[in-house]
């Protein structure tokens, strides 16, 4: 019988021929990712273990983004314990304000297509996008895999998602894995890996697909998996070995549902307050009255998502009660954004734009509400008291319509 | 086999972990500073209300959405002897187990359970409730082996030779 993606990737990291969904297996860490919000308690586990050495100071990556800047007194706390850390054991790759952790790792050069990746974040699914074996983890197992290199996991079952045809106009890929969400429900893929295939699939960037792969947690499922070709290959600036070219998932391996869809017929969507998985067509919620738009994120925070509400926003304003904030993933796209005029056109329109980072999209820091305040936000959580308190409205949506919603000063579908 | 008797919270199904402890307290010092704000933005009183040895009933999906691992070490901190629900999120049960916290699926209690109720536990066998037992299965070798050792912490420990 075939093999799934993620089969291929766990059977090749722990050199057997083939693994079966539900077996326990050992693999072998290729890189993790660890962020400043649980750096204390990863450095305060891996002393309590005992350990004298990490494994490979290498492949271990720290990321300051949560608290960066800092905006409580004791945030610093977290940098300096992770400057420690970094000094005692000898790790190099530490990024202090260079951008969110999700988008670091690929753009970076971190993750390469069938690589076995761990971080201290929910949204570490983001990795499928270029083909990698990529969760989310809490910090005891991070502080054993630091000691370790290993981690237990059980092969999970996958769930295919096909799509073919072409996306309408104002119709992005936020939309396409909202909707996915939606008939999945929240707990729709527990345990499961998310395997996406089809043609509008492989016409999409690899932006495109870290948008989806990223919300792939929000149905529950422990990874995502993307069919690494040559827009991964160009993006992670490699060649594609025979291992790498070899991740499709074969037409019979053991799939325990497929979901299949025609993109003509996705529209745009909103996650509707307070559950990711309320899904409804944004033309059923149009005249909503919203305070304030979120455009950024690991979600969507890219390049092509600033220049998809630069679009929209081009010679117009954002309505005068309304604060259109957005946070580009990394310093890469905030100089890109800048290099190609979008910070500019957004600037223009009426955007306040911030430094890249975590801040706004889990309520820590910059731009939270407070009671009874509606925001349209391109992040993935709507949960309950997310961005502010527990009383703010919170609709996600794309970066289009995101935009379109910052002028009109309510949601509307109008992204044109 | 290990049996107690505890009174029961009930909540919904997809607690997320936000609402278990939100991220504005995540970067407090201590597990003991940040349980006081436990399930705060769905019942900001349930942390004052919960006594040692209390049992979470809940629906599907418990413990949905980030990797924080607070959010495990909070529900034990507050006393909580262990949470039964429909199903639960990967990442928290991994996290609860690697934490020594109990859980327990059960498809059916959730349905009948009236808050403030009592229910007795029989670990790895059944719950019982106003008389009926409900079943519930054991838990799988490898993550028993984890419990045995106290937790993966104590297990790390052992292999370092700290025992």
């Amino acid at each position: 019988m075939g093999q799934t993606i993620i089969e291929k990737i766990i059977a090749h990291n722990i050199g057997a021929d083939e693994v079966k969904p539900g077996q326990i297996v050992t693999v072998q860490v290729d890189r993790v990712m660890v962020d400043d919000i649980m750096m204390p308690f990863i450095v305060g586990k891996f002393e309590e273990m005992g350990f004298e050495r990490v494994w490979d100071p290498d492949k271990v990556v720290m990321i300051y983004d949560h608290l960066v800047p800092a905006s409580q007194q004791d945030d610093t706390r977290h940098y300096k314990v992770g400057d420690a850390f970094a000094s005692k054991y000898g790790l190099t790759h530490v990024h202090r304000s260079d951008g969110i952790c999700h988008q670091l790792m690929t753009e970076a050069g971190y993750v390469r297509p069938g690589d076995v990746v761990f971080g201290t974040d929910s949204h570490t699914t983001t990795y499928g996008c270029v083909g990698a074996f990529s969760t989310g983890i809490g910090y005891t197992e991070m502080a054993a895999i630091l000691g370790t290199g290993t981690l237990w996991v059980k092969v999970p079952e996958t769930i295919k998602v096909e799509i073919n045809g072409k996306l309408p106009a104002g119709v992005m890929s936020k939309d396409v894995i909202l909707r996915i969400i939606g008939d999945l429900r929240a707990d729709g893929a527990t345990y499961c890996s998310l395997e996406f295939t089809g043609d509008t699939i492989r016409e999409m960037s690899v932006a495109s697909r870290m948008t989806m792969a990223n919300m792939a947690i929000e149905a529950g499922a422990k990874c995502a998996m993307f069919t690494p070709d040559e827009k991964t290959a160009a993006y992670c600036e490699i060649e594609l070995n025979d291992f790498q070219k070899s991740l499709v998932g074969d037409a019979d391996a053991g799939y325990i549902r497929t979901l299949s869809y025609q993109a003509e017929n996705f529209v745009p969507v909103m996650a509707c307050p307070s559950q990711v998985d309320q899904i409804r067509d944004v033309s059923e919620l149009e005249g909503t009255a919203i305070d304030q738009v979120f455009i950024g994120s690991c979600t969507n925070g890219r390049l092509e998502d600033l220049r998809a509400a630069a679009d929209v926003l081009r010679g117009k304003k954002v309505a005068p009660f309304v604060k259109l904030i957005v946070t580009p993933a990394s310093r890469k796209v905030y100089r890109e954004a800048l290099q190609e005029g979008i910070l500019e056109t957004l600037a223009e329109a009426g955007a306040i734009i911030t430094h890249a980072g975590c801040g706004l999209c889990c309520g820590r820091t910059g731009g939270i509400l407070s009671d009874y305040e509606t925001v349209v936000a391109t992040n993935n959580r709507n949960f309950l008291g997310r961005m502010g308190t527990s009383k703010v409205q919170i609709y996600l949506a794309s970066p289009a319509t995101a935009a379109a919603c910052a002028a009109a000063g309510k949601i509307t579908a109008a992204c044109g | 086999m290990e049996r107690f008797t505890g009174n029961v919270w009930v909540l919904g199904d997809d607690i997320d972990t936000d609402i278990i402890i939100p991220t504005e307290y995540l970067a407090l010092k201590t597990i003991e500073d940040m349980k006081q704000y436990g399930f705060s933005p769905l019942r900001p009183e349930l942390a004052s209300q919960i006594h040692e040895g209390d049992i979470i009933v809940a629906g599907k999906n418990f413990g949905c959405g980030s990797s924080r691992e607070q959010a495990p070490e909070v529900v034990k901190a507050l006393g909580i002897r262990c949470v039964i629900a429909k199903s639960f999120a990967r990442i928290f049960f991994r996290n609860s187990i690697n934490n020594g916290l109990l859980l327990i699926e059960q498809p059916d209690l959730y349905d009948d359970i009236h808050e403030g109720d009592e229910i007795t536990v029989t670990v790895n066998e059944a719950v019982e409730y106003h008389g009926k037992k409900y079943p519930i299965h054991s838990l799988p070798d490898n993550l028993v082996e984890i419990i045995n050792e106290g937790g993966l912490v104590k297990a790390m420990r052992r292999r370092n030779g700290l025992a």
